[in-house]
């Protein structure tokens, strides 16, 4: 049980005399409250599982420290740090039973035998891997496999921490529901930090309680899945949460309202100090605009097809070059194939160069 | 049923019936044939039934304990080769490294000794050991050490193991470290989280992941050590005395030194009747090695349903048990 401090950390593949641009995962100094629940959020190739790989010890990072409960573990081997991680694919050792398997850590220690029949007992109760305990691992369905990966972490009570890297790939999709909340319900009994890394955005909004978001081997925010939603402090944020993500444009702003081809949006709140030479854009969230008959006073766009969710629809638009998605309410049909778009504008926000402005009230 | 019945079609698989036929099937019977004669010159032949098998199994005759000493060294050949060429095949393949341009240069290093003809390695090593300008035989000899693999038995059977092993112990060096590739980097990554020492990952992960290929190294490394002739037919041949006679080289003394065709045919029948059993036993063992993964890998979608529904029909059937 530990808190992860993360100062200055950093690394790159190729040393640290390598451009910045090009390490793989870029200075970050954040903490993870023990205890919580964390999601590692981005697409492939951010970054995200190198920072994972630093954290359980795998690899040593070029630059930066790394604090459990404040100790500097930094240099300390995978072995001595009290971690454990949960693999892409399950890795369970072929020839032992799964009880074996649980108890493996534990032997590499030398813990005393007494110790180590009743915590794999304890284990094997909580992952209802108990009917399986003696027998070959190997047999076993993927989603059973990949619970003994975790028990083998969990086995341990010294562990600071459980770090999962994509462990739902190879399930499927039905039992990853079952085992998703399976780890959503071991978090709350055992007050186990987890940090949990993947690409899906439904798992890790589902899971974490605060989502973690990487894009191009950076942190770009760090937040609670409402926060994410609400308050993008990235382009790449809203674009990347959400379906369909976030709309951004090009715009010109000055005081409270945003020019798109010289129509005039209006915001809520006031930005007089964007700085001078960025690349302006405005986010607005598909389900906060909203699709009506075109109309004097409203941006127009050619629709260019309607999607059906079920409970809600989307109007997928084009207006210039740009593509926007806006909520089509209830009866919305179009007679010529345009529609005028509504913001609402407390859900309108500004970036500078893809970063976040906060308006004046 | 409207299959259509055309035997004509017999005629195509012909050509492949005469090709076997003169290739195989009647040099064959030709030498079952001489196994059931004796001969004693001018193409004539006189019947001998079994007897020439019933000899060849006897080891009070002539034919029978040269037989089976022969069997007894090839055995006790193949048992020492294993014994030193999968461990330290297994080793090798460990120490070598896992990127890197040294791997190409690893790889090619192992494979020349596989690359040389057999009898060219027989000479190699029959040079090598020579006491008076063979490197190997003058050094030991120089550093005290009295090596003559003519004249010494045991000099001649260290000579042959060793340059066995020098010959074969790539191959299963090569064919382990494809068992070591083939491992996910994963499992040593969550060896070392669990803390497992360097002998229990080569336990838990690297031999078990290497057990197939080491069955087919067992398998190759000693089905061509049963049938060995030509390097220590040319390093010792046979000798000092019968001490390195294998029962191929055996054979060709029997079947071309002596001219004895119904002894030598009863003899390659009975190798070859050997090396076909020990065959089908490896090939068994492996066959239902894979069919019990297969058998698991079938298994793994149908075990979930049952893992939650299993137990409650096994304890509802227990009261009827009770009953019976």
């Amino acid at each position: 049980m530990a808190r992860i401090d993360l100062v200055d950390l950093a690394h790159s593949y190729g040393g640290n005399a390598a451009p910045q641009e090009s390490f793989a995962l870029k200075p970050v100094t954040m903490t993870w409250r023990q205890g919580g629940a964390y999601a590692l959020l981005g697409p492939s190739g951010c970054g995200k599982t190198t920072l994972l790989n630093v954290i359980s010890g795998i690899i040593t990072p070029s630059r930066g420290k790394i604090l459990f409960d404040g100790v500097d573990i930094t240099p300390l081997s995978t072995q001595k740090r009290n971690i454990a991680q949960v693999f892409q694919f399950p890795v369970i050792y072929d020839t032992m039973t799964v009880g074996q398997n649980l108890a493996f850590p534990l032997k590499n220690r030398g813990v005393p035998k007494a110790d180590i029949d009743r915590r794999v007992a304890e284990i094997g109760r909580l992952l209802d891997l108990e009917p399986y305990l003696n027998r070959k691992a190997t047999r076993l369905t993927a989603d059973a496999k990949q619970k003994i990966s975790l028990g083998r972490g969990l086995v341990r009570n010294d562990v600071a921490a459980v770090l999962f890297d994509e462990p739902l790939t190879v399930i499927d999709p039905e039992l990853k529901w079952q085992l998703r909340s399976k780890l959503k319900a071991l978090h709350r009994e055992l007050d186990l930090t987890m940090i949990y890394v993947t690409h899906d955005q439904t798992e890790a909004l589902t899971f974490a309680d605060t989502v973690v978001v990487m894009h191009d081997g950076r942190v770009v925010q760090s937040g609670t899945p409402a926060e994410l939603f609400d308050k993008p402090a990235h382009t790449f944020v809203g674009y990347f949460i959400g379906s369909p993500g976030m709309n951004i444009l090009p715009a010109e702003v000055r005081g409270r309202e945003a020019r798109i081809d010289g129509h005039v949006i209006a915001l809520n709140r006031s930005y007089d100090s964007i700085p001078a030479g960025a690349k302006i854009e405005i986010g607005v969230r598909p389900e906060f605009v909203e699709a009506v008959a075109p109309g004097p006073g409203l941006l127009t766009a050619r629709i260019e097809r309607i999607d059906d969710l079920g409970r809600i629809r989307f109007a997928r638009t084009r207006l210039g070059e740009a593509k926007l998605a806006a909520r089509a309410p209830a009866g919305f049909t179009s007679s010529d194939g345009t529609a005028g778009l509504k913001f609402d504008p407390s859900h309108v926000h500004v970036y500078a160069d893809s970063l976040l402005v906060e308006g004046a009230a | 049923m409207d299959k259509t019945v055309n035997q004509k079609a017999w005629f195509l698989v012909l050509p492949v019936f005469l090709v076997v036929a003169f290739s195989a099937v009647l040099p064959l019977m030709t030498v079952v044939n001489y196994s059931m004669q004796d001969t004693f010159g001018n193409n004539q032949f006189f019947w001998n039934g079994v007897g020439w098998f019933k000899e060849l199994l006897d080891p009070s005759t002539d034919l029978g304990g040269r037989f089976l000493a022969s069997l007894g060294r090839n055995l006790f050949f193949s048992m020492v080769i294993l014994a030193i060429e999968v461990p330290l095949g297994i080793v090798v393949a460990l120490s070598m490294p896992r990127q890197g341009w040294t791997v190409a240069a690893c790889l090619v290093i192992l494979a020349l000794p596989l690359l040389i003809p057999w009898n060219v390695v027989g000479t190699i090593w029959q040079i090598f050991g020579r006491p008076d300008i063979g490197l190997l035989g003058y050094v030991l000899n120089a550093i005290g050490i009295d090596y003559n693999y003519v004249s010494n038995e045991i000099d001649a059977w260290v000579t042959v193991i060793v340059m066995d092993v020098w010959h074969w112990t790539s191959l299963v060096a090569l064919l382990c470290y494809a068992g070591l590739k083939s491992i996910p980097e994963a499992y040593y990554q969550a060896a070392q989280i669990d803390g497992a020492s360097r002998w229990a990952v080569f336990k838990a992960i690297q031999l078990p992941k290497m057990n197939r290929v080491l069955l087919i190294a067992v398998l190759l490394r000693f089905m061509d050590s049963f049938m060995i002739y030509t390097e220590p037919f040319v390093v010792t041949g046979g000798g000092p005395g019968n001490s390195t006679t294998f029962v191929s080289i055996e054979l060709v003394k029997i079947a071309l030194g002596q001219f004895d065709l119904g002894k030598a045919a009863a003899l390659s029948l009975v190798y070859n009747l050997i090396i076909l059993i020990v065959c089908w036993i490896f090939y068994t063992v492996m066959t239902n090695a894979g069919v019990e993964r297969k058998v698991q890998a079938e298994s793994e979608p149908a075990a979930k349903p049952k893992s939650s529904a299993a137990l409650k029909p096994a304890t509802a059937l227990k009261p009827k048990e009770g009953v019976a």
